[in-house]
């Protein structure tokens, strides 16, 4: 990797302030993307903004209506907590099955969220469960949060420092991992909540996380596997490469789909 | 202490090191002074260099040197040497052009070392080769088979003509001809065997280190074979005689034949190292080992046999284009001809055959023998084709095989295409593995699989492999530049323990152990009384190294013989001690004894009494307990067996779940259960890999698209079932131990089996016969276009 300056700011605030002052810092949360990509010399930032110093980020609470989840918090975390379990056991399952046991236990859901891995699992959580975003100035909705493949609405000087996921009626999320990398091919979160049915893909578009809004009516007229035969899927705008053709990764998305309603029962 | 003897499970002692990260590897050596290599590397599959301007890198912080080809030529720095000559049909020999250590006027894949950047440390030197400028005039690339050959299409060497390196052909071709005119049936089959990227979880690293006192060379390197790199290094490229050349090849990582080759990177930090006076190390990382490891397999293939009316093969005719890549690796003209073309009798009595092979030229990494090295290629291919065969004839699978079989009376046997097979029962592998694995009951599981939605098959394959390469006169006649006996030192010290110097290596294979076990059988002492020695050409004999299956039956045997010069002046020196005559003492249990009586020396009196000659017999014999055999092997031992695979498909995704896999080997004597089973799951795991899950990718450019774990899908534990082992021998009549070789069966047994099952899983489907890998993408796609045609069925 190249060299690069390191802070350790320890509150949200003097990390913006860094962040402000050098339009080459890179925030690192997990580091799970950001170090490989340095040390592939990759990407060449000024300085490195280390969140991991800042207590205040990391933390879940659960409400009546809400799991709200710091954006340090690791998908282990996330994964093992007895809460979010019993709230919205589709989000811990999808987080144990996120990487391998080192990625769970450094990645973090701020990290993942403001990547924007067109292959990442939290995007899809976090749209299909019509999340808000917070950051340090606002609140951002799922949907005017992610804006194209490792692109979001965030500001250059904005870090995320919550996500609060509405508890829903029903989730679930199912995956086909790509042989090789096991990131998601497919992958594809289901919610009928407070916020009606919302139908996530993530791994498949070319732009990355979307929602499937001819899925989301027909789950909505009746929420059931049947209720998606012959939705289909349009192949544009999906990623086509060696291990996926466009064609194959939009048949995927219907039986994973699929699968998931089964498995939210 | 438990029985530890051939035989025996015994645990790998090797392992305590290895799991506790206590081993020693090329990586974990640093000599004092040291300085750190990086090689820049061409980012284009075909391109003139027009120039490199290597000013600005000279000029950066902490940069010792930086070199490019020319320079290195000048020094007079030779190419890398190829190790086998194959001749044309005409008798003419191969292309062979050059393949300098850095590109001199042209890199030819992408990968290819332009310059390297030599500094104070790893970081620096990166640095440095990022301010490397090099003008390159990019040209067209033919990285594929189809690509090279072209008309017109672009040379890879100037003044290779076609990017043909040798058009060969081994067999009789008239009978072959008769043979497929008075056929009943003719099966053909086109098939790729799919290239694959080794990946050994140890990336190469080489250390070089000049000392200017004694003028002595040092090279730390990654090899499976450290006297063949000492050889071709200094003979060959940098002229150091060889007694001011060491080469150590410590605790190395799993090599599957990727380390048996001399690359550039050993010639240019040893040659780094005695310009700068001061140690030089280059460690791989795993981008480059993807882009300069040399990878394996890659044929096309069109196969036909002629069958006559009750399925008995009358004569087998291949034509084969191998890709040997953008140059010659160390062995790569022997692997898709002597270790390819020879095995295609297999297991059959076919009497007549005919092969045709041309090697080209392509702008990809070199090829070379990867673990099976043409033999996996054959089996595949041949595999594949008696189930078409069966297709073809409507008969049974297993029927056909067993028809067609060499019948376990008729060894010695010798096939068409000039091995002769020493021992084997073919019959008695298939039909322990039938029963292994339930072949009678597989309908009643298909059913149930159809119930729960699932399509399962089931595959088959009836294999033999040569191994144990060679002997020399043979090797030798068909263009081997090198013998391959092996050599053993064994030195009995004076109180008795055993230190044995081995020619052979061990990169994971357990022979640590396996040959403590044979030399504590063979002295009658405990295991830990034995010490095995390999690995540095400072301190063993001069010995081939480890490939092809070799060590334990050239290794091993060369081990007995010099064991056995050890016991006949042993039984000279106790007939001294003990007062009687040499011909009356018998060795047993550690023991000399004089046959009939309770006198004896043991082997540490004996030692002793050697080392220690005051009452000696010194006037008829020298004093020391010390002998070195070399052993030329009489003929390749014969491994073979029966591999069956069962799998399930989804067919709304194309995901393929090996959910069952049996493999009975006849490997001949097993000296450890414990090791062979793991060294066949290890082959067997690989084997699925290159069925199910592993395949190089080039583009049209000739950028490598599958250059990383992200993309290259090396097998995980969770895509492998539970692979059931058992052996059922037969001894190798022509080696002291009767033993055969197990590394490297699994990969040549277990792909036809993996595809025999995918495509049985899917015959109502249409499907005959499908490429490696077959993925879910693939498998779908050949689902869904078959969906219609069954609805309408």
């Amino acid at each position: 990797m190249y060299d690069f300056a390191y802070h350790r700011p320890s509150s949200v605030a003097d990390a913006v302030k860094l962040l402000a002052a050098d339009p080459d810092a890179k925030v690192m949360s997990g580091g799970m993307t950001l170090i490989p990509t340095l040390k592939q010399r990759l990407a060449r930032p000024s300085a490195i903004i280390d969140l991991s110093g800042i207590q205040d980020l990391v933390g879940i609470s659960v409400s009546a209506s809400a799991v709200t989840i710091k954006a340090m918090t690791t998908h282990a975390a996330v994964a093992s907590s007895a809460e979010v379990r019993k709230a919205i056991p589709a989000l811990a399952e999808m987080a144990a099955h996120i990487g391998d046991a080192q990625v769970r236990n450094r990645g973090t859901l701020g990290g993942s969220i403001a990547n924007h891995d067109p292959a990442a699992d939290y995007p899809a959580a976090v749209l299909a469960l019509g999340a808000t975003v917070h950051t340090n100035t606002r609140r951002i909705a799922a949907d005017d949060f992610f804006t194209g493949m490792f692109s979001t609405a965030l500001a250059a000087d904005e870090i995320v420092t919550a996500v609060e996921f509405p508890i829903p009626e029903k989730a679930a999320y199912v995956k086909f991992p790509n042989p090789a990398s096991r990131y998601a091919m497919v992958g594809v979160f289901v919610a009928k909540g407070p916020a009606g049915v919302r139908v996530a893909i993530t791994g498949a578009g070319a732009n990355g996380v979307f929602r499937h809004h001819a899925m989301e009516e027909a789950l909505a007229r009746n929420w059931s596997p049947d209720a998606l035969e012959g939705v289909g899927t349009d192949q544009e705008g999906l990623n086509g490469d060696i291990h996926a053709s466009k064609e194959y990764r939009a048949h995927l998305v219907g039986v994973m789909a699929k699968r998931a309603v089964a498995k939210a029962g | 202490m438990g029985f530890e003897g051939i035989g025996a499970s015994v645990r790998r002692r090797e392992d305590l090191r290895f799991v506790s990260g206590r081993g020693t590897y090329t990586d974990d050596i640093n000599r004092p002074g040291q300085l750190y290599a990086v090689i820049l590397r061409s980012p284009h599959a075909h391109a003139r260099i027009r120039g490199i301007d290597t000013a600005a890198a000279k000029a950066a912080p902490g940069v010792a040197a930086v070199f490019t080809g020319d320079e290195m030529a000048a020094d007079g720095v030779g190419g890398l040497p190829c190790g086998w000559q194959v001749k044309n049909k005409d008798g003419t020999p191969m292309a062979e052009p050059p393949h300098p250590v850095l590109a001199v006027g042209k890199v030819r894949h992408v990968g290819d070392p332009v310059a390297v950047v030599i500094a104070e440390t790893r970081s620096r030197a990166r640095d440095a080769a990022e301010l490397i400028s090099v003008d390159y005039e990019v040209l067209p690339a033919v990285p594929t088979l189809e690509a090279a050959q072209k008309p017109g299409a672009p040379l890879v060497h100037d003044g290779v003509a076609g990017n043909i390196c040798y058009d060969w052909h081994l067999g009789d071709k008239d009978a072959v001809d008769a043979a497929f005119a008075k056929a009943h049936k003719v099966a053909r089959l086109e098939l790729v065997n799919n290239r694959l990227i080794p990946n050994a979880m140890e990336p190469r690293a080489a250390v070089g280190e000049f000392d200017p006192m004694s003028g002595e060379y040092t090279l730390y390197t990654t090899s499976q074979n450290p006297h063949v790199i000492r050889l071709l290094m200094g003979a060959f490229v940098l002229h150091i005689p060889e007694h001011k050349l060491r080469v150590v090849a410590p605790d190395v990582g799993g090599g599957f034949g990727s380390k048996i080759y001399h690359y550039a990177e050993e010639a240019i930090v040893t040659w780094a190292a005695g310009k700068l006076k001061r140690p030089v190390k280059w460690t791989a990382d795993r981008a480059e080992s993807f882009m300069s490891d040399a990878h394996g397999r890659d044929h096309v293939t069109v196969a036909e046999m002629a069958l006559d009316r009750d399925g008995r093969f009358l004569a087998l005719r291949v034509r084969t284009q191998a890709n040997m890549g953008a140059y010659l690796s160390t062995f790569a003209p022997c692997v898709p001809t002597y270790l390819y073309a020879t095995l295609l009798a297999g297991v059959y009595t076919t009497p007549a055959i005919y092969a045709e092979v041309k090697a080209v030229f392509t702008n990809s990494v070199p090829v070379d023998a990867y673990r099976g090295a043409g033999r996996p290629e054959a089996t595949f291919l041949l595999e594949r084709l008696v189930d078409i065969c069966a297709l073809e004839m409507g008969m049974d699978r297993v029927e056909i095989r067993r028809r067609n079989f060499i019948p376990a009376s008729a060894f010695p046997y010798q096939t068409p295409v000039a091995l002769q097979y020493d021992s084997g029962d073919y019959t008695a592998t298939l039909d322990a593995c039938l029963k292994a694995a339930d072949w009678a009951g597989f309908e009643a599981r298909r059913a149930e699989a159809k119930r729960r939605g699932k399509l399962r098959g089931i595959g088959i394959s009836t294999y033999i492999e040569a191994c144990g390469i060679a002997p020399s006169a043979v090797v030798g006649s068909l263009g081997a530049r090198a013998g391959l006996y092996e050599v053993a030192n064994i030195r009995v010290n004076p109180t008795g323990s055993i230190t044995v110097f081995t020619g052979t290596h061990s990169h994971g294979q357990g022979h640590e152990t396996t040959f403590a076990q044979l030399i504590a059988d063979q002295f009658g002492v405990p295991m830990s009384q034995v010490e095995i020695v390999h690995g540095d050409t400072a301190r063993i004999p001069f010995g081939m190294g480890t490939y092809g299956s070799r060590s334990i039956a050239v290794g091993g045997s060369a081990m007995v013989k010099a064991a056995e010069k050890i016991i006949a002046k042993g039984k000279r020196i106790a007939a001294h001690l003990l007062e009687a005559s040499a011909d009356d003492i018998e060795f047993k249990d550690g023991k000399f004894q004089v046959a009939g009586t309770d006198r004896a020396k043991t082997l540490a009196e004996v030692s002793l009494a050697a080392y220690v000659p005051h009452n000696y017999p010194i006037e008829e014999l020298e004093p020391g307990l010390e002998e070195t055999a070399f052993y030329d092997p009489k003929n390749f031992t014969y491994p073979g067996g029966c591999h069956i695979c069962e799998v399930e498909i989804d067919p709304d995704t194309g995901v393929v779940e090996v959910v069952n896999f049996t493999a009975v080997d006849d490997v001949g004597r097993v000296i450890n259960p414990m090791i062979v089973e793991g060294q066949i799951q290890g082959g067997v795991a690989q084997g699925i890999g290159q069925a199910l899950l592993e395949t190089c990718v080039y583009d049209a450019d000739g950028q490598l698209l599958s250059g990383s774990m992200m993309d290259y899908t090396m097998p995980r534990a969770d895509d492998l079932p539970n692979i059931t082992v058992g052996t059922a021998i037969t001894l190798c009549t022509h080696n002291p131990l009767g033993v055969k070789g197990c590394g490297e069966v699994g990969a040549i047994g277990s792909p036809p089996a993996v595809i025999g099952a995918v495509v049985d899983a899917l015959k109502d489907y249409g499907v005959r016969h499908l490429d490696m890998p077959a993925t879910p993408h693939r498998l779908w796609q050949i689902i869904n276009a078959n969906r219609p045609r069954m609805a309408a069925e």
